[in-house]
């Protein structure tokens, strides 16, 4: 049964199948129950589940985290809610020495099946703290694994993905299109779904490649939209998974069109794109018509909320790129 | 003031007394009853007591072994617990078999309490793995590094015992979870406070208060007695002679036998001396001067025990020298196996970094096998 949802209520779909599937998935996280949290991804999950398995915790996040290896450990699959992308930083240490670590240290006789949800990104017009995009900290860390869902149907089937998952995930939500609308076939099982690490190409083209994930796959989609009336036909790749990264679906694009640009919000220096770069240039060097471009948000901390627009890559920044990856 | 609960203004009892059932001269108090009317007390047989002894002088000589091999060059770095044996015998003795505990790095008594083979963290000392082994098979996690982190798993752990249903009855689970008083100091320390007692988790957590971080003394940690820090998350917390192996053991006992029955956390402070550096790698005759080391020597958790087994008869100089002897055994044992430890296959280091692998750490372990074979044959 296809429904038309936003993303927002797909993860809520996406958590309440996890939590009936198996009883060992807890969600935990501040203002999770009652409240449904501060976006309502959770809604009505503690009302149907009780308090044991959708936990109202203190206001807390290492420890939020740190409970959470401690359920996992006893057999728990626990989901946790960082209320804020900016509220993740007290909870780094337990999250980079000990979630990514354990399995490590313990000769692999430690699995941690802990999935961290962290709204991420900006354009919603918030305070500081409310609208970062942290996600190369935690992709730079090994044992992570780090992934973000652009669109309702992918939020529905990564959340439960990746509470399947053994891995520790960082689960990074694009906040903004948390309102943003799509088919979503609730029915859909797991078994055959598209997988967790893989990349997809969301517009394919012939022209050029651009790389986005999570909340600039609409605009990298409205990009190549734009470009299209000019008669350029850019190919629009969905990372999905930022650790590890898809690398032969990027390669194989960007061999056919011999140009590339990667888009995202987090600020430039040492981010996902400078690694793409890098590892596109490796591996495609010969078939590169341009030096893979960055378009990105600026090495800045995150600006003031009447100021963001000018922050945010946006269609005309991502087609400038585009313009001077032809020009070159 | 009751009997036991020790509370004078002299050197070997700290301000505000601790629970105590074995004077430095092994002196045997029946029981000890603090101010809120909890009694304390021991009822072993005389083997126990004997067996107990044997514990204590045995992870005694272990670690004596394992700073001689780091003084060898064998081990990278030793973080001994000279002077704790009583503390961690004790508390270790008192754990059920169904228990869990989390440890910090230098639980090495509790370890072997808990029946586990005294070499396995040798691994992680002398720089052939991290110190892996499998917590759920020895019910004993695996050491923690970074000071306090391993609360917060305890305590996530206890809330699982409770989801689980495994607390309120005399065969329920409990969880200790050792630190040490720098760790107090750490927010997630605080933080697991807080989570155990909203959550009413069942567990211990286990202060071994040896009076140093690394340099730091107790004065730069707290203002108050440590075990007075419970009373601000609403849990009850108690200071216990951490040289007497036999009130460690009492009160240990009864906070996990409170936490598996359902009544919550308990704070414990065991009052004790961290006789030798905080590792190999420390030189603490830089911060503490040697007459305080010696007034320490004189409260030694060992000769107080073999003090009482003497005035008591339980043993004699051919049961001490058994055990001396007994110890010393597994010392040399221990010593061959750690020599005749195999350092890791270089390419050993890909493994486990995620339960269902990763494509990009496969193909750095291909090229870095590739990278290795090209050397074969080269002489090099």
């Amino acid at each position: 049964m296809a429904e038309t949802i936003n993303l927002g209520k797909a993860l809520n779909h996406g958590l309440r199948r996890a939590l009936e599937n198996d009883p060992k998935v807890v969600i935990m996280g501040e203002d999770v129950g009652k409240l449904g949290g501060v976006f309502r991804i959770t809604d009505g999950l503690q009302k149907d589940f009780g308090e044991d398995r959708v936990i109202d915790t203190p206001l807390a996040e290492a420890g939020i985290i740190g409970t959470a290896v401690g359920l996992a450990i006893r057999g728990y699959r626990p989901v946790c809610e960082i209320q804020f992308d900016g509220f993740v930083f007290p909870a780094y240490n337990q999250i980079v020495a000990q979630v990514a670590k354990m399995h490590y240290r313990s000769k692999g006789n430690v699995r941690l099946p802990i999935v961290i949800r962290i709204p991420y990104g900006g354009g919603i017009g918030a305070v500081e703290h409310h609208s970062e995009s942290p996600e190369a900290y935690f992709a730079h860390t090994p044992g992570l694994k780090v992934v973000t869902c652009s669109n309702p149907a992918d939020a529905y089937t990564m959340i439960q993905q990746s509470i399947a998952s053994d891995d520790p995930i960082i689960f990074f939500e694009p906040k903004r299109r948390y309102w943003e609308k799509g088919e979503v076939d609730l029915a859909g099982e797991l078994d055959g779904a598209y997988p967790l690490h893989a990349a997809r190409v969301a517009r394919p083209g012939t022209d050029a490649t651009v790389l986005a994930y999570g909340p600039m796959v609409r605009v990298a989609l409205d990009a190549a939209s734009a470009a299209a009336e000019d008669g350029r036909e850019l190919e629009v790749i969905d990372l999905r998974t930022l650790s590890p990264v898809d690398y032969p679906v990027i390669f194989e694009s960007v061999r056919r069109t011999g140009r590339a640009v990667v888009v995202h919000e987090a600020p430039g220096n040492l981010g996902l794109g400078a690694e793409l770069a890098a590892r596109i240039t490796e591996e495609c060097f010969y078939s590169l018509e341009a030096p893979v471009l960055r378009v990105t948000g600026y090495d800045i901390p995150y600006p003031a909320a009447r100021a963001e627009e000018e922050y945010l890559p946006d269609l005309d920044r991502v087609l400038d790129a585009v313009d001077r990856s032809f020009g070159w | 003031m009751a009997k036991g609960e020790r509370d004078k203004a002299g050197s070997d009892v700290p301000a505000g007394g601790f629970v105590q059932l074995l004077t430095p001269d092994g002196e045997r108090f029946d029981s000890a009853t603090t101010a809120d009317g909890t009694t304390y007390t021991v009822d072993f047989t005389d083997e126990e007591y004997r067996e107990l002894y044997r514990d204590l002088v045995t992870v005694r000589r272990l670690d004596t072994e394992a700073v001689a091999l780091q003084r060898q060059g064998e081990l990278g770095i030793w973080a001994s617990l000279l002077g704790q044996e009583a503390a961690q015998v004790g508390s270790g003795r008192a754990l059920r078999p169904q228990d869990m505990a989390f440890p910090t790095y230098r639980e090495h008594g509790v370890l072997y309490c808990r029946g586990i083979d005294p070499i396995m963290p040798f691994g992680l000392f002398r720089g052939v793995d991290q110190g892996g082994w499998d917590p759920n098979e020895f019910r004993f996690n695996t050491y923690t590094i970074v000071i306090g982190s391993q609360t917060l798993h305890a305590t996530g752990y206890a809330m699982g015992v409770t989801m689980d249903g495994r607390t309120g009855s005399a065969d329920g689970e409990a969880v200790i979870a050792y630190f040490g008083d720098g760790a107090t100091s750490q927010g997630e320390v605080n933080e697991s406070f807080v989570w155990s007692g909203v959550f009413n988790a069942p567990i211990v957590f286990f202060c071994q208060n040896n009076q140093y971080a690394i340099s730091e003394p107790l004065e730069r940690q707290t203002r108050v007695p440590l075990h007075q820090r419970a009373n601000g998350y609403g849990f009850p917390g108690i200071r216990v002679d951490g040289n007497d192996v036999l009130a460690t053991y009492a009160v240990t006992r009864a906070a996990l036998d409170a936490a598996r029955t359902g009544q919550g956390p308990t704070l414990i402070e065991a009052y004790t001396y961290r006789m030798g550096a905080h590792t190999s790698s420390d030189d603490p005759t830089r911060y503490r001067i040697s007459s305080e080391v010696e007034s320490w020597k004189a409260k030694d958790p060992i000769s107080r025990l073999k003090a009482f087994l003497t005035k008591q008869q339980l043993a004699g100089e051919d049961f001490f020298g058994e055990v001396d002897e007994g110890a010393g055994k597994l010392a040399l044992d221990l010593r061959e196996r750690v020599l005749a430890m195999p350092d890791p296959q270089p390419v050993a280091m890909f493994d486990n970094v995620y339960p269902n692998g990763s494509p990009e750490i496969a193909a750095q372990r291909r090229a870095f096998e590739d990278y290795q074979a090209s050397f074969e044959g080269s002489g090099h």
